[in-house]
């Protein structure tokens, strides 16, 4: 298999809402990426981009409106979508344009501009649910990670102030992050005296909507050797769909998940995650999501994941340090950007460029994972130096 | 490199901008309508709750129950054997009360929607409203049966069961 | 080195104006079923990935792949989305099969476009939002003026346009798939209803319900699953400036660039020599002519003199949808080209029946976006 390297990173603020057009995002992210790698337009050979539904953007075919932002023009151009997973397939697309030995130089850019869509960007989730059965209820997004969170809790006996702690470190490390829209130093009391939005879910357990951007660039070999000392290889990829019928599965455990990251470490040649994944980026749009991804990780046993945060091996300086970047609760949550800030995430800790971020003892391998669709998308990426 | 970023890109906007009109903003009501064919499966599982009656469908392969009724199996890719009645009682599989709706506008009072292990089907849920009951008193577990609407106002929807109330 | 990609299994369900009778997902279903059994394959078991090429406005949903795992097969499986148009879906498993990972690949797209019940205001949709959708004009106007600026570019006639739909029209009758076959006139189309002038009525396809899924795969599982595999040599996809403002309103850039990376990657110097027959883009009859001239199939500003010397005909040099194209099959949303390519299969496979043509080996299937995307790809295939 041709062997695919990350050389280049950037993004954009993530902001509740931006001055910038989607397009004008787009371009910021993409130019820091190529910048940062001393690569220009010209020596692209093809580009992906990630986006989520056009329903935040607001734009039938958003990505063709967006492709000269992602410096698209007149090159081979495509778009993948996973729902909230987007941000980390699009990583494993761009390995696979790169992989094919079609092209050198795949530049993949995320977008989104959730801010567009008015009064609030939850209600273009109201089109996402089965018009038949679902949406007539009523159906708001909230309800689905009610549900997950319930049967969570109540399959494996964790309480709403083991989750919580979630939200209060990655917020805390988004402290850290020149880009985060919603750094905090907060307590678990204080995420328990949010508001409830959707029981169990409170306001503090739920990451912000955001517009931003980020870009990788991928290389093939030769190309990451001629530029760069650091080159950051993308060891293994997976994705992975389950049903869309919620009630023919059980939510208690992301099964999609396992799978996917079972593809990623076959191919990454890794046989005991627990030891040799060093730094881990798991989905983390509401707080119980980051454990119940651990799991789905491998990184932990099914329920165990509360255990480690409790014993602060989750932390920056923890042995198993996980969303040091700060995550979609700290960070901010602009879809498919976040999946892929936090593949960017494991290329600076990676290459030790992570500034006030970087986790100890120079790690040399990471796991990055995005989910969406209606509780049923895992895509995995494991980088490595 | 990242290092030497002093400036990110990116210029946030707040509500008070918008207000004060700091930028300029144009508005656009997409007029798109649809009309989606239910087709066999969910045709037939919509007049069957016309009439009252929840349906699913089997497969002899993988011995599931499906729901909502559908005529292939997604799991062994194959057309479904039969047609099967089921109770219109079940299990509250997990739940929320929803103070929010789906605009995340605030509710003055909470529903309570839940996944539903309809009773004879092995443990298939559909998604649905809890009601008559007080929402935190509700458990994973409780046993429920649906309220239907009278025969008269039904249409062949998912709303013809109002909601379910705890037995 | 490129490792060698066949088309081993088709499926499709018939090309219909309305299809009440089925949902999306059993037309998808339908026609994954009659692919996995062309192809010999079951999903669970032999196929690695999955791949459905889908906008979500087009259906009314919103992350529509949501929906797409159960209807093909692909529960707890590699699948994944592309909005895009299902050539892309074919470049897509062209490349992960290429990587090593996969070894055997489905490509799914459908149209339900029925169900759409305004699609002027789904183009006027997808138009910029800050510079183009404040006009609000029925956006098929973009077609109107590109065409007369091809027209004045090229020295292209009106009626050479009009010839493009009456022989795909004629095709289309002897493509039992096809919604709209007809015996109709030069004159019936030039005197056809004026739309957006130069643009008439039956110069302008109409939309139909289908669905389509193809199996690909690596050259060794070809040979052991396929007496008949239809080999993938070359596939390319451009996009060109998307905004109305900057693009190029005579040639069509997107398809010239997609083209020269197809031939690049088959290794094809001369086109017109070397493909037999070629499905083309023809969501307007002009566009058919606009992008034969774009793949180098005839010489620049030759293409509509080559329609009027029958040199696009059935039985000519270099036959042009034959299927009827989507002037005679009906437009099928993302799936358009993969009908394209459904078409330059069964040639290849000599399975046309009534319409087969003689002695083809190399066959070139494109599509474009559709209005107003600027953006489309190409797929060269080959029996042998």
């Amino acid at each position: 298999m041709r062997k695919v390297a990350v050389v280049g990173a950037g993004m954009t603020k993530f902001m509740r809402r931006a001055q910038e057009t989607g397009k004008e995002l787009a371009w910021q992210a993409a130019r820091m990426a190529l910048d940062s790698c001393e690569l220009t337009l010209k020596d692209v050979d093809c580009v992906v981009m990630g986006t989520a539904p056009d329903a935040f953007d607001m734009i039938h075919m958003k990505a063709e409106y967006l492709s000269d932002g992602a410096g698209a023009w007149r090159k081979p151009y495509v778009r993948g979508f996973l729902g909230g997973g987007t941000g980390v397939f699009t990583a494993d697309q761009a390995w696979y344009h790169v992989a094919s030995g079609l092209f050198d130089v795949c530049l993949a850019v995320t977008e989104e501009k959730m801010s567009s869509c008015l009064p609030h960007p939850q209600g273009a989730f109201v089109t996402c649910w089965d018009q038949y059965t679902e949406s007539p209820l009523g159906t708001s997004l909230l309800w689905f990670f009610a549900w997950e969170m319930n049967r969570y809790m109540t399959m494996h006996g964790i309480t709403e102030r083991d989750i919580a702690a979630v939200s209060v470190k990655n917020k805390k490390n988004a402290l850290d992050h020149p880009c985060a829209q919603l750094a905090a130093e907060i307590t678990v009391d204080d995420v328990m005296k949010s508001e409830i939005m959707a029981w169990p879910v409170k306001r503090l357990d739920v990451s912000p909507t955001s517009d931003g951007a980020a870009a990788l660039v991928f290389v093939s070999e030769d190309v990451a050797k001629r530029i760069t000392d650091k080159p950051v290889w993308v060891e293994g990829v997976g994705w992975c769909l389950d049903t869309m019928y919620i009630g023919q599965r059980d939510l208690y455990y992301p099964k999609y998940v396992e799978y996917a990251a079972r593809m990623a470490y076959d191919m990454a040649g890794i046989k005991e995650p627990r030891k040799e994944i060093h730094i881990a980026e798991p989905y983390d749009p509401f707080d119980y999501k980051e454990l119940h991804h651990m799991e789905g990780l491998l990184l932990c046993d099914k329920g165990e994941a509360p255990r480690l945060l409790a014993d602060g091996v989750t932390q920056r300086t923890g042995n198993l340090p996980v969303c040091p970047s700060g995550g979609l609760l700290g960070v901010g949550n602009a879809i498919a950007a976040s999946g892929m800030i936090k593949v960017a995430e494991l290329f600076w800790q990676l290459r030790g460029e992570a500034g006030k971020r970087q986790v100890p003892g120079k790690p040399q391998r990471g796991v990055a994972q995005a989910w969406g669709d209606e509780m049923q998308v895992g895509t995995v990426i494991v980088l490595g130096v | 490199m990242t290092e030497k970023i002093k400036v990110w890109p990116g210029t946030p906007l707040s509500d008070k901008d918008l207000a004060a009109k700091k930028v300029l903003l144009t508005e656009w009501h997409p007029n798109l309508k649809y009309a989606w064919d239910t087709g066999m499966g969910y045709g037939r599982y919509f007049a069957e709750l016309k009439k009252g009656r929840i349906v699913g469908t089997k497969c002899n392969k993988c011995r599931r129950v499906l729901l909502p009724a559908r005529v292939f199996c997604e799991w062994c890719f194959r057309t479904v054997d039969e047609w099967v009645y089921l109770k219109d009682t079940g299990i509250i599989n997990t739940f929320s009360i929803a103070y929010t709706g789906s605009m995340a506008e605030r509710l003055k009072e909470p529903v309570i929607p839940a996944l539903v292990e309809i009773d004879g089907s092995g443990g298939v849920a559909i998604m649905h409203l809890i009601s008559e009951v007080d929402p935190w008193k509700v458990k994973i577990g409780m046993k429920v049966k649906a309220v239907w609407k009278p025969e008269q106002k039904r249409e062949g929807a998912i709303t013809d069961i109002m909601y379910w109330k705890p037995i | 080195m490129q490792r060698r990609v066949a088309i081993i299994g088709i499926g499709y369900t018939p090309f219909r104006p309305i299809t009440p009778e089925l949902s999306f997902k059993e037309m998808m279903f339908e026609a994954a079923q009659r692919a996995y059994e062309d192809a010999g394959v079951c999903p669970r078991r032999d196929i690695d990935a999955f791949v459905t090429c889908e906008e979500d406005f087009t259906h009314g949903r919103s992350i529509f792949n949501i929906h797409m795992p159960d209807n093909i097969g692909a529960v707890l499986k590699r699948i994944h989305t592309l909005p895009a148009d299902g050539i892309y879906g074919l470049a897509d498993a062209y490349m992960l099969i290429n990587t090593g990972l996969v070894d055997v690949m489905a490509v799914e797209s459908h149209s339900k476009a029925s169900n759409m019940l305004t699609p002027n205001y789904l183009v006027a949709h997808a138009m910029d939002p800050v510079y183009n959708k404040p006009l609000a004009y029925n956006p098929y106007f973009i077609a109107g003026m590109e065409m007369n600026r091809f027209l004045c570019e090229t020295g292209t006639t009106e009626e050479q346009c009009a010839l493009v739909a009456v022989k795909n029209k004629a095709n289309a009758l002897l493509n039992p798939q096809a919604a709209y076959g007809d015996r109709i006139t030069l004159d019936d189309v030039l005197d056809s209803e004026m739309m957006f002038h130069p643009l008439s009525r039956l110069e302008m396809s109409a939309p139909a319900d289908g669905g389509i899924v193809m199996v690909l795969a690596c050259e060794e599982k070809a040979y052991a699953l396929s007496d008949r595999p239809v080999w993938v040599r070359g596939v390319g996809w451009c996009s060109d400036a998307p905004s109305l403002e900057t693009r190029d309103w005579g040639k069509a850039v997107y398809a010239q660039l997609a083209g020269d990376m197809a031939y690049r990657v088959a290794g094809i110097g001369n086109p017109r020599l070397e493909i037999d027959f070629a499905e083309v883009d023809d969501t307007f009859a002009y566009k058919e002519l606009q992008h034969l001239e774009a793949l180098r199939l005839c010489r620049p500003g030759e293409a509509g003199l080559m329609v009027e010397e029958g040199g696009t005909l059935r039985d000519s040099e270099l036959p042009v949808n034959v299927s009827g194209g989507s002037l005679g099959v009906g437009r099928l949303d993302e799936a358009t080209g993969l009908q394209k390519v459904l078409e330059v299969v069964i040639q290849l496979r000599g399975e046309a029946g009534s319409r087969q043509l003689d002695d083809v080996q190399v066959g070139l299937a494109q599509s474009w976006r559709g209005l107003p995307a600027n953006s489309g790809a190409v797929a060269i295939l080959s029996n042998e």
